[in-house]
């Protein structure tokens, strides 16, 4: 394992916070879409895109990448920003986020933008095309790994545990799952509409390894990921615990904001662009 | 008389050869398994019933057990498409695509990759294990998917085919397949290219122009025949049409078929909403809006019972097709 040096982990936290900032701009611009999650996966993605991945923003196609399949993507903002801040496609083009004509499409499109790897949004589907995809690696002897991001709400399709089943049955360890428990979905806390807990014991029920961490101490998650890769034997799945809305904290653990852009809040109807604007203050404060 | 560009086995009116068509989906995935190493099959459970037993034998690295699970084995097999195997995915079509649409039409359909759903037990003809087994509306909900190619074999020998072009396609396939055994009326000889369709009988030369065009897909094509050759010895000529290959339809050859005739009759073991008649519907309605007869079954769901028995309490068999082409003539202005 490879240990961060401080100024590593800065710039880490550097692309964490201008993900979030371009999150925030393209949801306004967009006048749709979701908040919470985006924002609280910002400091894995930023992580993943610029630490633990391998890949090339140049190449999308490069044979031997590792692949990310995001599977809630109702998030995907979060990705693009990831993605357009790594060197994939303009930064300004996330502003066409949601809008007629757009690579950037509302739940991401495999065929639409070079790097997207699936397509996603009808949740629950995400882990298993991950199984498939770590199966057929596997058949054919690649050393590659796959990494399939998720949300905590999606825990309740049935899909989601079919998969489990099956990553645990032909034990997948080049497959790495990562959950964002940020415990809201969008009619309340996951706890409330659908208990989840003890979710740990559960994926440790069906054979898998699991890590928890601080979805938020990037040191943390990069030695899981390191981890996972040194654990043969099974799928790992890092349980990672985000507050949703990090990095604005008027809206932090809010539910009311799953499905929100700025500008449409819950209480307070502040003009999208005054939101915005407030919104990226706190941001930059809260660095 | 028997179209002889078509060349059909010699004997089906006597003592055809019976299988299933599931049988042929056994035999070509296996061969097109042997022809390219990216073929892989998956099951939910099923391996025997959907005939998959046969490439897990002779494959057994590139067989996968999904256990009972067909919203994860669609997805599975689209990961799989994804990183470049052609997967084949088995169980009855009641549960795949039945009850994971959602997942085929997400990961595959929009997805746009080369991946197989194989629907076994279609139609009444499933017999005694009854309505929950008897999918009668999975044509419905397959060609309404962007992107698919949706085929449905009319025997075995066709099956089989079906199976080694979908292999080749490159794009995704929805495989209809029955259960029970059927006449198998085409040979190793018979034309097969996907969204091609095959006229099997026309009229006798010299006599009067056929006055209904039949088009039929899957199993049911074998009553058609049976159909149009007791209309010959009636004096009333048909053609017969095999329409394997639902979407994308050969236009061509059904506008040319039907205009000829000036009436249609479609005949297939579906829902009639939504199904193969809808699709020929759908294309005359803007081409030449002709009268049709629609033999299939009409808004009921199955029931536990034989096959043969089955096919004629919905109306599906030969003497049905016989009214319906009777009907559709004196239809015609």
């Amino acid at each position: 394992m490879e240990l961060l040096t401080d100024e590593e982990i800065r710039e880490l936290r550097c692309h964490a916070r201008d993900i979030r900032t371009t999150i925030v701009e393209m949801l306004a611009e967009a006048k749709s879409g979701h908040t919470s999650g985006p924002l609280g996966m910002a400091d894995i993605f930023a992580a993943l895109y610029f630490r633990v991945l391998h890949h090339d923003p140049k190449n999308p196609d490069l044979p031997e990448r590792d692949r990310l399949i995001l599977s809630n993507g109702h998030i995907v903002p979060v990705r693009y920003a990831a993605m357009a801040h790594a060197g994939y496609f303009p930064v300004e083009e996330c502003l066409t986020l949601r809008k007629f004509g757009s690579r950037l499409q509302g739940h991401p499109e495999r065929d639409m933008l070079p790097g997207m790897e699936t397509t996603s949004g009808p949740l629950g589907s995400g882990l298993s095309q991950s199984c498939g995809y770590a199966y057929a690696a596997r058949m054919d002897g690649k050393t590659f790994r796959i990494f399939c991001a998720m949300s905590d709400g999606e825990q309740e399709e049935g899909n989601t545990w079919e998969a489990v089943m099956f990553a645990g049955k032909y034990r997948l360890n080049n497959l790495t799952a990562i959950m964002d428990r940020n415990n809201i979905q969008i009619d309340g806390n996951t706890e409330d509409i659908m208990p989840l807990e003890p979710i740990r014991d559960k994926y440790e029920a069906f054979n898998w390894h699991v890590i928890e961490v601080d979805g938020h101490n990037i040191p943390q998650f990069i030695a899981a990921c390191d981890e996972a890769k040194a654990v043969r034997e099974k799928p790992t799945l890092i349980l990672a615990h985000t507050i949703p809305g990090k990095g604005i904290p008027t809206i932090e653990n809010d539910y009311r904001w799953h499905g929100n852009p700025p500008g449409k809040g819950p209480v307070d109807k502040i003009p999208a662009d005054k939101q915005k604007q407030v919104f990226l203050d706190e941001i930059k404060a809260s660095q | 008389m028997i179209n002889p560009e078509a060349k059909l086995a010699g004997n089906i009116f006597d003592k055809p050869a019976m299988a299933s068509t599931r049988e042929g989906f056994g035999k070509g995935v296996v061969e097109a398994g042997q022809t390219d190493e990216r073929v892989v099959v998956l099951t939910a459970d099923l391996a025997e019933s959907t005939q998959a037993h046969h490439f897990q034998k002779a494959f057994p690295e590139r067989f996968i057990q999904c256990g009972v699970a067909e919203q994860n084995m669609a997805t599975v097999a689209a990961g799989m498409a994804l990183y470049g195997k052609i997967p084949f995915f088995t169980s009855y079509a009641a549960f795949s695509p039945g009850r994971n649409w959602e997942q085929i039409r997400t990961t595959i359909g929009i997805n746009n990759v080369p991946a197989v759903v194989c629907g076994m037990h279609a139609g009444v003809s499933v017999g005694p294990d009854g309505a929950t087994h008897q999918a009668l509306e999975d044509i419905a909900l397959m060609r309404s998917i962007p992107h698919f190619t949706v085929i449905s074999a009319c025997d075995s020998e066709e099956g089989r085919k079906a199976t080694i072009a979908a292999a080749k396609l490159g794009s995704p396939v929805y495989l209809r397949w029955g259960r029970d055994k059927s006449p198998v009326m085409t040979t190793s000889d018979t034309p097969f290219e996907i969204g091609k369709a095959n006229v099997v009988w026309q009229a006798r030369q010299g006599e009067a122009l056929p006055c209904v065009a039949i088009f039929a897909t899957g199993h049911l094509l074998y009553q058609a025949l049976v159909a149009a050759r007791q209309l010959e010895g009636e004096g009333v000529a048909v053609t017969v049409t095999n329409v394997h290959t639902i979407k994308p339809l050969d236009k061509e050859t059904i506008l040319r078929e039907a205009r000829a005739a000036g009436a249609v009759v479609t005949v297939e073991e579906h829902q009639i909403a939504g199904g193969f008649g809808g699709a020929i519907a759908e294309l005359l309605a803007q081409e030449c809006p002709l009268p049709i007869e629609f033999i299939g079954v009409h808004d009921k769901f199955g029931q536990s019972g034989e096959p043969k028995e089955l096919i004629e309490h919905y109306g599906m068999g030969a003497s049905h097709i016989v009214a319906a082409v009777e009907k559709v003539a004196a239809r015609k202005k």
